[in-house]
């Protein structure tokens, strides 16, 4: 691969992308468990739940900041990085990045200050509500970030308008409850959901394993594992959800997720194991499980699901009706007004395929003159990478799968054998933290790799979408970003660990006054 | 979609011009006090305490503050995508230096006193200094370059293409008169942070922050003069030749522009905008008089943020309809009537804004009412409170 400014800046977005969702999931869903314990702490007032908030709350901190550092990149990163993108789509693109500000982010962000500074200053009720409504404005975010995204991966709502050179919004509604979109939202909150489920689940293990804090990681295992076996099984249900919908809006990732090469009869088999090599076009070693792709991709018996080649094939026939939008597109801009209605009428038969056209770019400047070989070779770069698709989606469902056993199991613990916990399930907890974090990176990678070799789906294309950057400033800015990253990722995990090592603060004169108050209830044989 | 037919282009995109200058301004007036804050930490702080105490008075605050940076981002994005694709990726180096040191201001109010290693408390403090100065001095920067004029042009089918090689768009930034403009950013920036310190502090750190909040004042007033002379006498402004129609589609090269002429012109086809360098010289002699009255602790944050709300507005009003002009191509540049979003888009972003803003501005307003009150000792040596 030659690195030009088309590579670098891919670089970089996914090094930026991937470092920030390594701390948005655990901001996402311990936002809700914080407010869950101190819900339970405002009802029953007991020290114990004030405890556990404060010392969760604490770790939330600490995350969140880091979160909220490389969130501003993202923020800024499409108009530096991504010029042209920003001009082509910024028009529909735009507006759920503004809303996500408006309406949720600042509402996270002045919240969240009050929410640690407010301890005394504001009552019970009212320093709850502040809890609530961070966790409910991060919840916002996700969603109108995931409505942007879910545009890229299935654009409705929009079309060309040759006046401008862009994408231009036709309906709002469409974007905003694009089905892609809402299935993405509910399966990456509840990805959160489990991320913070495990990650308080397994340090509670670790204080258990050292007969630490014993009330307080008791308790938060029974928070922790009831809320993560829920959404774990959400996760799962709303994956297959955004599964059904990539089979109908980009056939072309589900089958590089497969790397299914050809149209297999209905209902297609599942590739559980196996080497793909886009060279020779197969999977080597491959282990099928028949049908279960068939039901998953369609649910159906008898519906088929296209593969690979002709796939490419399609993509052939769109890149010719593209010259063809191309070409109108021309004598509409050299024309204006004045321009032929026929020809108008020709380019809005074809103008859904333009950007297949723009493919082109990549091997000459004028796509007219492309000549057979081009048109297949643009054709043939509409598949994305098929290996890492392949293991990337296989590690995220292992990991997925793996996180539901681990959460029925103390699920079922703390509920019926009296939160008393086998060490081996204690060790395996503390081992399994990791394991949300692999899957929600390799589902970034299914979801983004996948959309290649477009940035917004079947209309315009990634080596077109960059700023006319030199290869200089974007290599300075990626070694940059990396050292940035990896000191504030060393900085974050130090004080994690700290942090967690030195466990909550024990407000001893409350919990007397308290234990004190409820001394006839608490030991009634005396 | 017949519904945003109600309220016609035109209007539309002057509505969304006056928009995005208010959340600028009140990002300037928001974060610019926390980030004068930090400018001031080595200087108005002499120990730990002293630091401790002058970080927490913005501790609340600041993130909900900068989220005015964040949303004009997104706004720009949403509302002026051309100024949004072409302004950040032209301004590459420079925008990265500002994200940088935002990048590290979070992590820096957040982690700073979690160790009491005075290293490690020394190297957050620089950080703190740094995300303070650094991000006015450019923003400051950037203004003056767009006032000259930025070295682009777009190709037929609206590609941004950048005169300047990689680190000539980086250094050539650095002309004389962009860089007055950024030493005014950044005293208007201490100016507003003395004023918030003098409201939030006591004693010994609020004396050195009403000392230094007055000197940044003199180097607003003869500064901000200065800029304007040399804006009156030395710079040349923009204009239309050919003005494209006021509701017509988003393409900047439909209309034909001259650099030539100056920018103060606006001030006779349109003299009441005269109000707004008034308030900018005003608010800062003013902000000046009450940083020196030592009884008086609301009125020099009152002041200066008169004078920001003066000076900001005096550039975008002189402007007008220009928003992102170019010297080196003007055909190229990006003015009201031809670089916006579509008729929808402006409109539904304007119900969401509407709906919003409002809001935001009351809960931010409650936050602000029951965290009001000095910032002490006793605050920051608790154990159980969450300070920074």
């Amino acid at each position: 691969m030659e690195f030009g400014v088309v590579e670098l800046s891919r670089l970089q977005f996914a090094m930026t992308a991937l470092f920030h969702f390594l701390f948005v999931p655990l901001t996402i869903g311990l936002s809700i468990l914080v407010a869950i314990m101190e819900t339970v702490y405002v009802m029953t007032d007991r020290p114990i739940w004030r405890q556990m908030t404060k010392f969760w709350g604490m770790l939330f901190g600490i995350n969140f900041a880091i979160g909220v550092a490389t969130g501003i990149t993202m923020e800024f990163q499409f108009g530096m990085n991504w010029s042209y993108y920003s001009h082509y789509v910024g028009d529909v693109f735009g507006a759920p990045l503004a809303i996500e500000g408006l309406m949720a982010f600042f509402m996270e962000a002045t919240f969240v200050g009050l929410w640690f500074f407010g301890w005394d200053k504001l009552s019970k009720q009212a320093h709850l509500l502040v809890g609530w409504l961070v966790a409910i404005a991060t919840n916002f975010s996700a969603l109108w970030i995931l409505i942007a995204n879910g545009w890229m991966q299935n654009p409705v709502g929009a079309e060309f308008n040759p006046m401008t050179m862009r994408m231009e919004l036709t309906s709002f509604y469409e974007v905003m409850f694009n089905s892609v979109a809402q299935a993405k939202f509910v399966h990456t909150v509840s990805a959160g959901y489990v991320t913070a489920s495990m990650f308080v689940l397994g340090v509670s293990a670790w204080y258990l394993l050292k007969g630490r804090h014993v009330d307080l990681a008791r308790r938060s295992i029974a928070v922790a594992a009831s809320f993560g076996l829920a959404s774990a099984l959400s996760v799962v249900v709303l994956g297959d959800e955004s599964g059904y919908d990539t089979g109908l809006n980009q056939k072309m990732k589900m089958a590089a997720i497969e790397a299914m090469w050809e149209t297999e009869p209905a209902p297609a088999s599942f590739t559980l194991f196996g080497i793909p090599d886009k060279e020779a076009r197969e999977t080597k070693w491959a282990i099928h499980i028949p049908y279960v792709m068939g039901l998953i991709g369609t649910r159906s018996f008898n519906e088929v699901i296209p593969g690979i080649e002709d796939l490419e094939s399609e993509a052939r026939q769109r890149v010719r009706s593209g010259l063809i939008a191309y070409e109108t597109l021309m004598t509409i801009r050299e024309d204006r007004e004045a321009t032929d209605p026929a020809v108008i009428q020709r380019f809005e038969q074809h103008s859904e395929n333009l950007g297949y056209a723009f493919l082109l770019r990549r091997y000459l400047d004028d796509p007219l003159q492309a000549t057979d070989e081009q048109i297949a070779q643009a054709a043939e770069d509409t598949i994305p990478p098929v290996f890492p698709l392949f293991w990337a989606f296989r590690i995220m469902v292992g990991c997925g799968m793996a996180l539901i056993a681990i959460m029925g199991f103390f699920f079922y613990r703390s509920s019926f054998s009296g939160g008393r916990h086998p060490r081996w399930a204690l060790r395996l907890a503390v081992l399994a933290i990791p394991l949300p974090w692999i899957a929600v990176e390799m589902g970034w990678i299914v979801a983004e790799v996948g959309r290649q070799p477009w940035t917004v789906d079947g209309i315009l294309p990634t080596a077109m979408s960059v700023s006319n950057l030199s290869v200089t400033e974007v290599l300075m800015t990626l070694i940059a970003f990396a050292v940035f990253y990896s000191v504030l990722a060393v900085v974050e995990m130090g004080l994690m660990l700290k942090y967690i090592r030195k466990g909550p603060h024990e407000d001893v004169e409350l919990t007397e006054t308290w234990m004190d108050a409820h001394r006839a209830r608490l030991s009634p044989a005396e | 979609m017949i519904m945003h037919e109600l309220i016609s282009f035109e209007i539309l995109r002057v509505i969304w011009w006056l928009l995005i200058g208010l959340m600028l301004i009140a990002f300037a007036l928001t974060d610019g006090f926390d980030m004068g804050v930090g400018a001031l930490l080595p200087f108005v702080a002499k120990d730990d305490v002293e630091r401790r105490i002058v970080i927490n008075t913005v501790g609340p605050v600041w993130e909900g503050n900068q989220v005015w940076f964040v949303l004009g981002g997104g706004s720009i994005f949403a509302a002026w995508p051309p100024l949004y694709a072409i302004s950040f990726s032209g301004f590459y180096l420079a925008m990265f230096l500002i994200l940088a040191a935002l990048i590290f201001r979070p992590v820096a109010f957040k982690y700073r006193s979690k160790r009491d290693d005075p290293r490690w408390r020394a190297m957050w403090d620089r950080a703190l200094f740094l995300s303070g100065t650094v991000p006015p001095l450019l923003f400051g920067v950037a203004v003056g370059n767009v006032l000259l004029g930025v070295p682009f042009h777009l190709t037929d089918d609206l590609h941004a293409v950048y005169e300047a090689g990689p680190f000539m768009k980086l250094f050539g930034m650095l002309r004389p008169f962009a860089i007055l403009c950024g030493v005014v950013s950044v005293a208007m920036m201490v100016m507003h942070g003395a004023g918030w310190l003098v409201l939030k502090t006591e004693g010994a750190i609020q004396a050195r922050a009403r000392d230094y909040g007055a000197k940044a004042a003199v180097v607003v007033l003869a500064g901000y003069a200065l800029a304007g002379l040399w804006m009156a006498f030395g710079i040349d402004g923009f204009a239309f030749v050919t003005e494209p129609p006021h509701d017509g589609p988003s393409n900047p090269l439909v209309s034909e522009v001259v650099h030539q002429g100056s920018w103060f012109a606006a001030y006779a086809t349109r003299p009441w905008i005269i109000i707004a360098p008034i308030m900018g010289f005003v608010g800062t002699g003013m902000a000046m008089r009450a940083l020196r009255n030592t009884r008086d602790e609301l009125s020099p944050l009152m002041w200066s943020k008169m004078a920001i709300v003066g000076m900001i507005s005096s550039v975008g009003l002189v402007m007008f309809p220009f928003i992102l002009p170019s010297n080196t191509n003007p055909n190229s540049s990006l003015t009201v009537w031809d670089a916006s979003s579509s008729h929808l888009t402006l409109f539904v972003m304007l119900i969401c804004t509407v709906i919003f803003l409002p809001l935001i501005l009351l809960y931010t307003a409650w936050v602000y009412r029951t965290l009001w009150g000095k910032v002490t000792e006793a605050d920051v040596t608790d154990p159980d409170t969450h300070s920074y």
